[in-house]
C-alpha cells in the first residue's frame, strides 16, 4: 500500500505536517513535527527515483480518477530528480532552522512560521510531481503565498514592503501562466500534460498556441526572476529571516525553472518552441545580460545577504543559458547547475546565516576579521564562494564546463569567454567579502563573536562538502542530468 | 450602540437565519450551486455581522481567536483526513469510493466531508482576516 501511495504521499506528508505545526503553536515542538516530515519526504523521493530507474515513469491516479480525465501525478526521471533536490534540500537545512529561526522571530509566530515552510515544500513538490497543468498552477500559488508570509516574518521591516513587491509580481506571474493554460485549454481540451502534448500535433491553428508559449514564458520567468523580471528577488531574499532565504534561494526559483523545463521540452517540445520563433536568441541574450548586469550589481552591494540574492539572478542566467543552446550539452548543464547552484547558494547562505546569527547582520563591515574569530563558518564561506566562481574541484565548475562546451558544439568561442568573463566578476564580488574577513582587524562585536552552534554549523557544512562532493563525484548529478536531456530532446514522456 | 433597539433585536433576530442559510448553501451543494467556499463566506458573515452590530470585544469572546486559529488547520486537517483514510482502505488519495462498502455511498459521504473541511477553514480564516483588520490600531 505505502509504495503504491507513494507519489501522492510526497505531497500529502508536508501538508498534514503543516496542519500540525500550525495547531501545535509552540515553536519547538513545531519545529520538531517540520523536522521528522523534512527528514521522511526525501526518503519517499529516493524510493521513487529508484522504482523509475528500475521500471518507468510512475503514474498515478489522483482520487481514483483515470488520466486525462483526473488529475494525474507522473513521475519520470526529470521529477524525480527534482523531487529529490528539494526534499534534500529541506532535510539538510532543517536542523539549521531550529537557533536561527528562535533569534529571528517571534516567539508566537515561530509555529506559524514552520507551518508556512511545511506548505512552501508541499507546494514545491507538488509543482514537481504533478502531471496536471493546472494543478501546478495551484501548487505554485500555494507556494508563493507561503513564501510571500515567510519573506514578511523577516525582523527588518523593509521585509513587509519586499514581501509586497513579490506578492505584486508573484501574481502577475501566475496570471499569466493560468492565461496560458486556459488557451492551451481550449485549443487541446485537455489539462493533462501528456495528453495536451500528443494532442498539439493536431491543433490546426497554431497562432494561440504562440501567444499561450509567450505568457508561459513570461509568466514562468518571473516566478524564477529571469533577468529583467528580477525585481523581486534581490528585497525578498535580503530582508526575509535567514532561514527562509537559504532555503527559498535553493529551491524555490528551481521549481519554477523546472515547470518551464517541462513545458518547453515536454509538452510543446523542441521543434515547436524553438523551430519556427527566436525563443533561443532571446533567452541567450537575456541570460547574458543576466550574468553580466546582476553580477556587476552585486559587486556595489553593502549588505551580503543581496549581494548573493544579485548572484542568484546571475546564476539563473547559466541555467536558462543552457535552455537557449537547447542541445544536449546545454540542457545538461541547465539541469546540473539546478542542483549544483541549489547545494552551493544554500550553503552560502547558511554560512551567512551563521554571521547573522553572531552580529546581528550581514553587512560588509559585519565581515571585518570574522575570519579570525569565526574560522570554520568562514572558510565555507570561501569554499562555497569558490563554488559560485566556478573553481575546477567544485560544483559550480561541473555545470559551467558543460554550457561551455555547449557553446564550442554551436560553434561559439565567444560565449565561451563571455562565460569566463562573468566567473571573473562573481571572483570580485566573493572576494571583497573574504579580503574583509581574513586581512581586516576585528572590531566592536566580532571581537566576541564565535563560530556558530553546532547544530548549525553541521547543515551548513555537509551543503559546503556538498558542493565539492559534487565538483568531483559528477554522476548523481551529470550522470541523471545527461540522461534527462536525452530523454527531453528526443521527446520521451 | 447601546440605544439602537432595533438594531441590536433585529441583528440577533437575522442571525440563526444567516447560519441556517450558510449550511442550506453547506449541504444543498451536493445537487445545486453551493459548497464549502460559498457556506463559509456567509457564515463568516455572521461573525462579521455580529461584530460591527455589538463590537469585535463581543465577538471575540462569542468566536474566541484561538478557537478561529484552530479551526482553520482543523478544517483542513478533515479535508487531508479523509484523504488519508481513503489511501488506509486501499484506494489512491481522496478516493472515495473505498470509504464505504458501496462506491456510490463512499462518493457521497466523501464530497460530504471534504466540504465540510472546506467549510470550517474558509469560515475560520474570513473571521480571523476580519479579526486582525478590525483589531488593527488598537
Amino acid at each position: 500500500m505505502i509504495s503504491g501511495n507513494l507519489p501522492a504521499l510526497q505531497v500529502v506528508l508536508p501538508l498534514f505536517g503543516a496542519i500540525l505545526c500550525a495547531l501545535a503553536r509552540r515553536g519547538w515542538l513545531a519545529w520538531f513535527i517540520a523536522l521528522v516530515v523534512s527528514w521522511i519526504v526525501p526518503v519517499i523521493a529516493v524510493g521513487m527515483i529508484l522504482q523509475v530507474l528500475d521500471s518507468g515513469p510512475i503514474s498515478y491516479a489522483m482520487g481514483g480518477w483515470t488520466p486525462p480525465i483526473g488529475i494525474e501525478y507522473r513521475v519520470d526521471l526529470l521529477n524525480a530528480f527534482v523531487l529529490l533536490l528539494i526534499s534534500a534540500v529541506g532535510a539538510v537545512m532543517l536542523p539549521y532552522a531550529n537557533l536561527s529561526v528562535q533569534s529571528e522571530i517571534d516567539e508566537d509566530k515561530q509555529a506559524w512560521f514552520y507551518a508556512l515552510y511545511l506548505l512552501c515544500l508541499t507546494g514545491m513538490l507538488g509543482i514537481a510531481i504533478t502531471g496536471d497543468a493546472f494543478n501546478a498552477f495551484v501548487f505554485l500559488e500555494v507556494s508563493s503565498l507561503s513564501t510571500y508570509a515567510m519573506i514578511a516574518l523577516g525582523k527588518d521591516r523593509r521585509a513587509l514592503l519586499a514581501a509586497y513587491q513579490y506578492l505584486i509580481m508573484g501574481t502577475i506571474g501566475a496570471t499569466f501562466y493560468v492565461i496560458a493554460i486556459g488557451i492551451l485549454y481550449s485549443m487541446t481540451g485537455t489539462l493533462n500534460m501528456v495528453d495536451m502534448s500528443n494532442r498539439l500535433g493536431d491543433v490546426a491553428t497554431v497562432r494561440p498556441l504562440f501567444a499561450a508559449l509567450a505568457f508561459l514564458t513570461v509568466g514562468i520567468s518571473l516566478k524564477f526572476a529571469l533577468f529583467p523580471l528580477h525585481s523581486w528577488l534581490p528585497n525578498a531574499y535580503a530582508y526575509a529571516p535567514t532561514f527562509a532565504t537559504a532555503f527559498l534561494a535553493a529551491t524555490a526559483t528551481k521549481a519554477a525553472v523546472y515547470l518551464m523545463l517541462r513545458f518547453f521540452f515536454a509538452v510543446y517540445g523542441v521543434a515547436i518552441v524553438f523551430g519556427i520563433h527566436p525563443v533561443s536568441e532571446i533567452l541567450i541574450v537575456l541570460s547574458i545580460l543576466a550574468m553580466f548586469a546582476a553580477s556587476i550589481v552585486a559587486v556595489f552591494q553593502d549588505n551580503i545577504k543581496r549581494m548573493l540574492a544579485y548572484s542568484s539572478v546571475a546564476q539563473i542566467g547559466y541555467i536558462t543559458l543552457g535552455f537557449g543552446l537547447a542541445n544536449a550539452q546545454g540542457l545538461t548543464g541547465a539541469i546540473v547547475h539546478l542542483a549544483n547552484h541549489a547545494v552551493t547558494k544554500g550553503a552560502l547562505f547558511l554560512a551567512v546565516g551563521g554571521i547573522v546569527y553572531r552580529m546581528g547582520a550581514a553587512r560588509l563591515e559585519d565581515f571585518k576579521g570574522i575570519g579570525r574569530q569565526m574560522p570554520l563558518t568562514m572558510a565555507g564561506f570561501t569554499i562555497a564562494g569558490l563554488s559560485i566562481i566556478g573553481v575546477p574541484g567544485t560544483a559550480g565548475f561541473v555545470s559551467k564546463w558543460y554550457l561551455a562546451i555547449a557553446a564550442l558544439e554551436q560553434g561559439w568561442g565567444w560565449l565561451v569567454i563571455l562565460l569566463v568573463l562573468s566567473s571573473l566578476i562573481s571572483v570580485i564580488y566573493i572576494g571583497r567579502v573574504v579580503e574583509m574577513a581574513y586581512f581586516r582587524e576585528p572590531e566592536g562585536k566580532a571581537l566576541e563573536a564565535r563560530d556558530m552552534p553546532l547544530s548549525m554549523m553541521i547543515p551548513a557544512w555537509v551543503m559546503i562538502l556538498g558542493t565539492i562532493y559534487f565538483g568531483v563525484e559528477t554522476s548523481w548529478t551529470a550522470g541523471i542530468a545527461a540522461q534527462i536531456a536525452n530523454d527531453l530532446l528526443a521527446g520521451v514522456q | 450602540m447601546k440605544f439602537d433597539t432595533i438594531l441590536r433585536v433585529g441583528t440577533k433576530l437575522l442571525l440563526p437565519f444567516i447560519l441556517v442559510f450558510g449550511l442550506y448553501v453547506q449541504f444543498h451543494g451536493d445537487y445545486g450551486p453551493g459548497g464549502g467556499f460559498q457556506a463559509g463566506v456567509i457564515a463568516a458573515a455572521m461573525v462579521i455581522f455580529y461584530a460591527i452590530t455589538f463590537g469585535l470585544d463581543a465577538a471575540k469572546r462569542a468566536m474566541p481567536p484561538i478557537l478561529v486559529e484552530t479551526l482553520i488547520g482543523l478544517g483542513v486537517l478533515l479535508y487531508t483526513g479523509v484523504g488519508v483514510v481513503s489511501m488506509l482502505k486501499g484506494g489512491e488519495f481522496l478516493n472515495y469510493s473505498v470509504l464505504e462498502h458501496d462506491p456510490v455511498a463512499g462518493q457521497h459521504i466523501g464530497i460530504l466531508l471534504v466540504e465540510l473541511g472546506v467549510l470550517i477553514t474558509v469560515f475560520a480564516t474570513m473571521t480571523a482576516i476580519f479579526y486582525s483588520f478590525a483589531g488593527r490600531g488598537r
